[in-house]
């Protein structure tokens, strides 16, 4: 037995205490002071964006559960910038804060390359009934070939499409989620549908049926067996075919100008979810909170959401909680994500603040399954972002995934605003994407 | 050296150290600062351009030789990067410096108010430049900016000042020329006043207009001045940076096709989006030599038109250094 084995080993021995107290006075001898349940510690949370542990009232929560512990967020605006942040902490071993959020940007990376540095969660006693609370896929992706887990999932974003019935009325297309779901199965349904809208004289002038070229290709891809990684993990953009079809109908969807163009992210974007500039969006369930930040209260009931994904059910987004091996209280930490991703707490994510659980027990907790939204159109989201979750295909996901996407996309754009031939467009990320992988 | 000390009197050195060893105490901050946050970083951003470096996997450095410098000068990206560089760097550069000199000019003579046109002139330099490339962003919008309204009311062609390449880089340089003529203006305002006056009297009695007291008292006399703005504008061009990101959202691309990605921005792609530290490394150092060059060949220039030169090359190399610190 190696030396930090030994150490976990009195450590499993250590977190045994806080369950039983019977086993509390045997192991007291070994314990530190950190280990000792009751000790007061502050554990500081880093996390970047909105993750609405602190608006859904958790933390207080918590703390009047365990009075002993005091928790501190530090969060970064940016996922970008939070994730070279702690890339910086974790070269250099100093900084690091006891609980860290991991994205899917860069679960991969973690995975890959600071294993070592992240408790395992399946070495834990309670791994198998942790392993079991989660979608697989979700736990896999934290998880090392070696069957390290290193962190536990918050939500994920199951995906469907947010659409303006307004719009589409106007332009004499069915409106409603039941019809929509059998019109818009197929990516090339989907397309046709939108020559349609593009086509018709009574539609809003200026509006176009979808948002972007990205909104497509962000999705399409990780509906492919390969996203941009090869089957031996190596990242092969060019001949995927989740790439493939994924630029196939995001750039007839450019080329047939039904997107507005418009750069996801970025203001113009911002404000067309009020102004009616586009009739629907690829929507991951993370999406309704940003169209309601960005279309506001008076934009309440213009938006809906159908009940389908074109070419099939997949995921975009979501996020891990994970305890860094520097972390001074590694037992309070992994306590806490414990409790913050088991499934009550998924639930009040959901109820509170949109976010859909990676939990599956959570999602299928009537509370989660039965969740309608007032602000899309009363539509049943609950039911449809769970028909959705079960059925849920993930390619492997890659170390640079966030920077080959964006380099797609990034020439999408190009195709739909200067007119770019595809293929030219095409090679010219190929290009870019080299650049990142070197 | 050593045969200088040689020659000096035992007693005289003796008396003369105390005052040195004091003085080597006052400038000590300085060089300690500079040598934490200058030399070292300058010293290890050389060392980590000769490895293949990724912050992810820091201590697993691997030495590569000078395959980050054949990569980056065989790399289309730096290529066109330098090109915008000195495109955008023109543009910016030149207007600036001649609107600066025209309103500093105006500003000398006696005007009412001419203290508040003085702070005013300051007041985009005081700006935060975030803000005002957000305002700037809305000027220039394809669709809804006053811009291109005014060109229609013009009955011209409406321009694509985000996406297309010459009226993006237009447009980042005027963000740039509009932050700094009123700093050069104020330059060039103290070193007017520095002028004797009764050259221009002497030249109003030889019959000369304002043009040519302009011309031939005002620009000779303020030689030395334009050639610190133009080295430092230089300096400031070439390292180019907060404008085109915040022009495009913060994304360090310089636009779609990248436009007007300027070789800041690629360095900082490089480095941080892309997360290879040891290529940025070689563009901070190439950058480092095309600045170190484009000076000297300003001071080389000027010392050609007139002997003597205010501006010894070595102070400009310290700003130039402090590329180096962006990728660190």
């Amino acid at each position: 037995m190696s030396h930090r084995s030994l150490v976990r080993a009195l450590a499993v021995v250590a977190v045994g205490s806080v369950a039983t107290i019977g086993l509390a006075a045997c192991s007291s001898s070994t314990s530190t002071a950190s280990d000792d349940p009751n000790a007061k510690v502050t554990l500081t949370v880093g996390l970047f964006g909105t993750f609405g542990f602190k608006e859904a009232g958790l933390y207080d929560q918590y703390m009047k559960l365990h009075p002993n512990v005091t928790i501190k967020e530090d969060d970064v605006e940016q996922s970008a910038d939070y994730w070279t942040r702690l890339k910086t902490r974790l070269a250099s071993g100093s900084g690091l804060d006891d609980v860290q959020g991991i994205e899917i940007g860069f679960v991969s990376d973690v995975v890959t390359n600071h294993a070592n540095q992240f408790v395992d969660f399946a070495a834990l006693p309670e791994a198998a009934s942790l392993k079991s609370s989660f979608y697989d896929w979700k736990w896999q992706q934290a998880s090392t070939s070696g069957g390290k887990t290193l962190g536990l999932g918050t939500d994920a974003g199951p995906e469907a499409i947010c659409y303006r019935p307004d719009l589409l009325k106007a332009a004499g297309l069915p409106s409603d989620g039941a019809t929509l779901a059998t019109r818009w199965a197929t990516w090339q349904d989907y397309l046709d549908f939108g020559k349609q809208y593009e086509s018709s004289k009574t539609k809003p002038a200026g509006s176009h049926f979808v948002d972007s070229a990205a909104s497509i290709f962000s999705t399409a891809v990780y509906q492919g067996n390969e996203a941009y990684d090869n089957a031996q993990g190596k990242p092969d953009a060019a001949n995927s075919d989740g790439v493939k079809n994924a630029w196939n109908y995001a750039s007839q969807a450019a080329q047939a100008k039904l997107t507005a163009g418009l750069q996801q992210f970025a203001t113009p974007w911002n404000k067309a979810f009020s102004n009616g500039a586009f009739a629907t969006i690829a929507c991951p369930t993370w999406m309704m909170g940003y169209i309601q930040s960005q279309a506001g209260p008076t934009g309440s009931g213009t938006w809906s959401v159908a009940p389908v994904l074109p070419g099939g059910a997949t995921n975009w987004g979501g996020s891990w909680l994970g305890v860094p091996k520097a972390s001074k209280h590694q037992k309070a930490a992994e306590q806490l994500v414990e409790w913050l991703t088991s499934k009550q707490q998924e639930v009040t994510m959901w109820t509170q603040g949109g976010h859909w659980p990676s939990n599956s027990q959570a999602a299928a907790d009537p509370a989660v399954q039965g969740a309608t939204s007032d602000y899309f159109s009363k539509a049943p989201v609950g039911q449809i972002f769970s028909g959705i979750a079960d059925k849920m295909k993930i390619p492997p996901i890659g170390l640079y995934d966030t920077q080959i996407q964006q380099a797609f996309t990034t020439q999408l754009t190009n195709v739909e605003t200067k007119g770019t031939d595809p293929n030219k467009a095409f090679n010219d990320a190929l290009d870019a994407v080299k650049q990142v992988t070197g | 050296m050593a045969v200088l000390t040689e020659a000096v009197p035992a007693r005289r050195r003796r008396r003369t150290l105390p005052g040195s060893r004091a003085a080597y105490g006052y400038i000590a901050p300085f060089f300690l600062v500079f040598l934490a946050f200058s030399l070292y970083p300058w010293l290890d951003t050389a060392w980590v351009s000769l490895h293949n470096v990724r912050l992810t996997t820091y201590h697993q450095q691997q030495w590569v030789g000078l395959a980050n410098y054949r990569n980056l000068f065989t790399n289309k990206f730096f290529y066109n990067a330098l090109r915008n560089t000195v495109t955008i760097g023109i543009i910016s550069t030149v207007p600036q410096l001649c609107l600066a000199l025209g309103i500093a000019h105006l500003l000398n003579y006696r005007l009412r108010g001419r203290t508040f046109f003085r702070v005013a002139m300051l007041m985009p330099y005081a700006t935060s430049l975030a803000a005002a490339t957000v305002i700037f962003l809305q000027l220039f919008d394809k669709d809804l900016g006053i811009v291109n309204w005014f060109l229609a009311e013009l009955h011209l062609p409406r321009l694509d000042w985000q996406g297309s390449k010459w009226p993006s880089q237009v447009a980042v340089s005027a963000i740039v020329t509009w932050r700094w003529t009123g700093y050069n203006a104020l330059i060039y305002l103290a070193g007017m006043q520095a002028i004797d006056n009764s050259l221009y009297e002497a030249a109003a009695i030889d019959g000369a207009s304002r043009w040519q007291q302009f011309r031939h008292v005002t620009v000779p006399g303020l030689r030395p001045t334009i050639l610190f703005t133009i080295v430092v504008s230089t300096i400031g061009a070439a390292q180019l940076f907060g404008e085109p990101l915040l022009y495009h959202n913060g994304l360090p691309d310089g636009g779609t096709s990248n436009q007007y990605q300027t070789l800041g921005l690629l360095m900082y792609q490089q480095g941080w989006t892309n997360d290879r530290l040891g290529l940025a490394s070689a563009t901070a150092w190439t950058m480092f030599v095309i600045i170190v060059l484009a000076v000297a060949a300003n001071l080389w220039l000027s010392r050609r038109r007139e002997h003597r030169s205010s501006i010894p090359v070595a102070a400009a190399a310290p700003v130039a250094a402090s590329t180096m610190e962006v990728t660190r």
